[in-house]
């Protein structure tokens, strides 16, 4: 596939300030989960904070993030849980770039620390789906441009139809070989302790699920979730201060393509191959499928996982073979979304890229009980926003 | 005090009550380009873009979307945060000081005046649902409130506070991208219409349209391009608490403790001397001596009767622009816009409302009218 354009490679500086993920906390996922955004911002925390033994007066500054604000109706939603978040009188802001804000807030912790203002931030991500009735779906609307595509009344069910239909069509793939994405990644979830759609189903499953957008079928997607995740980010010396078992961030990437998602091929998402290689440039990793032990490429729909270890493992088409072959189950050679994944873990919003960073912390650090894959010394998490648009991209190594 | 990161170019498109010609992502474009002239640098030269907005305001979630297309910062590292534009200007500063980028772009913009119709009902949605916003109302009582307690703790008197409102619509009638100039009298302000006790109509920063573009540049970047580079010596940030029955009433405590961050970096002990120019945002007139303590630079319950030390040509003149009174209150974007005022007046390119020998800058920035949150930036030349 001929790319439109070839625009440069971001440039890397070399790295100041090593900064570890010291403790992570995460509240379950669930479809509807009756407490309120503070209450689950508060229980994330808690655990992330019990997790390492620290109290929120041993924390410099607060990263916020959460989706969009309609979700759960609030205005500046950033600031409705800064009490919960033990944020008060210390710096705080809200990150957020749509869907890849769980990782994008990982790396705001991460500039945080490294430009050595702070020597301990916390992260705490969280979203609330379930007010908007009957689904948070119709809020995606809002994310169109208002002139050209609100009117036709698209939502992220319809797009990543059309995404999927070019990731098919261009590498000649089968939906058979798609389903095992959800397969694999709902199986994975069985053994996640907060899951919220772990299960044991088949390819046929996915085949015969009502059909929402041709090709995208119900067990294709994530579902919408109310969770929270609370990271705990520190420099190299008070990290090794209060734990044995640093997992470091190694290299961050983000980046942005144009908004205007109608003139590029979606076949291949360039803007993750670019943050990746950023992030890999400053981790020092020149072959990603022979360095990295553990990838949790961002899943909300089962193909957008292949699609997105395309962009991460830099090479067009590659990972729909590695899935076929099975090397991307948990034994597999290339273990994808350990965890779960969106799909059977769940999918709040800006929580669930944040699910992803602490799924490598609890594996680099052995942590990960029936999850732990043997020997993962380096790993990969990404997440992935805005209008087809987004990648935010941390490389972990313990 | 460390020279490591300056400000190398400003653009900004003048502050205005309404904006129907131009689309919001034309006034970004509009200001990116004055911005990149300015500094002499091409979109190429861009590493990272930094940008913030609210959803509510720009009526779509995810407003980022639009911005790199207009600055010319397609597929480059790109980060939004849902603040004032201090702080995406401290999250810049950080980005460059972490070493993963050289030149980085803040972009800020308002649409509010133009775009939305139902203003306090959607300020409404910013206090809780449960406890809060079922209380209905204007949100701006809550100002009201905390003025009350402001007055009474300084012992303020009404018309001391309506001299700062008569001072920033003066000095914004200098000032060309200013939208809200008048020339009024103490009387004015105290016979205004009654709006939220004890605030009237002509104490409140009334919205605008507005846009900001600044680029920051590494230490070698900014020495190679600029003659005039602006160097960036201290940076604050801190919330208070989001429950209005927690705030410290009457007090600034985010912007105590973001300016004792801001100006113990910056090597500043007593910034009452080593300040020579200070940008507060102050939707309501009270909120700027109540800044102003909070920050040091008058002891508590002086600041009101110091009004005439802040003019241009004071002791320390205070938005010389003409602050939010003046230019009009731009929600996410006011915060830049003072941060663009205090590079124009240490570059010496203020025009008619030059302050002599302006050395060191504060700008500080506040996330909302009625959110108590907001960052603090020194500038010196």
């Amino acid at each position: 596939m001929a790319q439109t354009y070839t625009p440069k490679l971001p440039r890397v500086l070399p790295r100041k300030k090593r900064v570890a993920v010291i403790g992570a906390g995460m509240t379950d996922f669930r479809s509807i989960n009756p407490h309120t955004t503070r209450e689950l911002v508060y229980e994330a925390t808690r655990r992330a904070f019990d997790s390492c033994g620290l109290t929120p007066a041993d924390v410099d500054a607060v990263v916020g993030a959460s989706a969009p604000d309609a979700f759960d109706g609030i205005h500046m939603k950033g600031w409705n849980p800064v009490d919960a978040m033990g944020a008060c009188g210390k710096p705080y802001i809200r990150e957020f770039v749509g869907g890849g804000t769980g990782v994008g807030c990982v790396v705001t912790g991460w500039y945080y620390v490294a430009s050595g203002l702070y020597d301990m931030v916390q992260v705490s991500a969280w979203e609330k789906m379930s007010p908007p009735v009957p689904h948070a779906q119709k809020l995606f609307q809002t994310i169109f441009e208002p002139i050209l595509e609100w009117p036709l009344g698209p939502n992220l069910v319809w797009i990543f139809a059309l995404e999927m239909n070019r990731y098919m069509h261009a590498h000649n793939l089968k939906k058979e070989t798609i389903a095992l994405s959800a397969v694999k990644n709902k199986r994975n979830a069985l053994d996640h302790p907060h899951s919220q759609l772990g299960m044991k189903i088949t390819v046929e499953d996915v085949l015969n699920s009502p059909v929402l957008a041709w090709p995208v079928q119900r067990l294709d997607i994530s579902p919408s979730t109310d969770g929270a995740v609370t990271l705990i980010l520190a420099s190299e010396d008070v990290a090794k201060k209060f734990t044995d078992t640093p997992v470091w961030i190694d290299g961050v990437g983000m980046c942005i393509d144009s908004q205007y998602w109608m003139n590029r091929d979606l076949a291949f998402p360039y803007y993750v191959y670019l943050a990746a290689q950023q992030a890999y440039k400053m981790a020092g990793i020149s072959n990603p499928l022979k360095d990295l032990d553990i990838l949790e490429p961002y899943d909300p729909f089962d193909y957008k996982e292949l699609h997105h270890l395309d962009g991460l493992l830099g090479k067009q088409g590659l990972a729909p073979r590695l899935l076929e072959e099975g090397e991307l189950e948990r034994d597999g050679k290339h273990p994808s979304c350990p965890s779960g994944g969106l799909q059977g873990v769940g999918n709040p919003i800006a929580a669930a890229g944040a699910m992803k960073v602490a799924e490598l912390y609890w594996q680099l650090s052995n942590q990960a009980g029936k999850r732990q894959v043997d020997n993962a010394k380096v790993g990969v998490a990404q997440a992935w926003g805005d209008l087809m648009q987004v990648a935010t991209v941390v490389v972990m190594r313990s | 005090m460390t020279k490591a990161v300056a400000v190398i170019g400003i653009g900004q498109v003048e502050s205005k009550p309404l904006t129907p010609d131009r689309d919001f992502r034309e006034l970004i474009y509009t200001s990116a380009k004055k911005a990149y002239e300015d500094a002499g640098v091409a979109p190429d030269d861009v590493d990272a873009l930094l940008t913030n907005e609210y959803d509510f305001y720009a009526g779509i979630s995810i407003a980022d979307e639009y911005t790199p297309d207009q600055v010319g910062c397609r597929l480059k590292f790109d980060n939004l945060v849902c603040n004032d534009g201090t702080i995406a200007f401290i999250n810049a500063y950080m980005l460059i000081l972490s070493g993963i980028a050289d030149v980085v772009v803040v972009e800020s913009h308002s649409k509010v005046a133009t775009d939305v119709k139902n203003y306090p009902e959607v300020l409404l949605f910013a206090l809780d649902p449960i406890y809060n916003r079922p209380l209905g109302g204007h949100p701006y009582y809550l100002a009201g409130m905390d003025m009350t307690r402001y007055i009474c703790d300084a012992g303020a008197t009404r018309e001391q506070i309506a001299e700062v409102v008569v001072k920033n619509k003066g000095n914004a009638l200098l000032n060309p991208s200013a939208g809200f100039g008048a020339r009024l009298t103490v009387d004015d302000v105290i016979c205004s219409r009654p709006a939220f006790w004890p605030i009237n109509e002509l104490d409140i920063a009334p919205l605008a349209d507005y846009s900001a573009v600044v680029i920051l540049a590494s230490e070698d970047v900014a020495r190679a391009v600029t003659d005039t580079p602006v160097w960036v010596i201290g940076v604050g940030h801190a919330t208070d608490s989001s429950y209005p029955e927690s705030w410290s009433w009457g007090e600034a405590i985010w912007v105590k403790n973001a300016s004792k961050e801001a100006f113990t970096m910056a090597g500043i002990r007593d910034p009452k001397k080593q300040v020579n120019i200070v940008e507060v945002t102050e939707a309501f007139s009270y909120q700027e001596p109540q800044y102003l303590e909070a920050m040091g630079i008058c002891k508590k319950g002086e600041a009101p009767s110091m009004v005439e030390e802040f003019y241009i040509g004071g002791r320390l003149p205070v938005n010389a622009s003409g602050g939010c009174l003046g230019m009009g209150y731009a929600p996410q974007a006011a915060g830049l816009q003072r941060i663009v005022e205090v590079v124009q007046q240490l570059r010496q390119q203020a025009g008619r409302r030059q302050v002599d020998n302006a050395e060191v800058g504060v700008a500080v920035g506040s996330d909302s009218e009625i959110v108590k949150c907001g960052g603090v930036v020194v500038l010196a030349r």
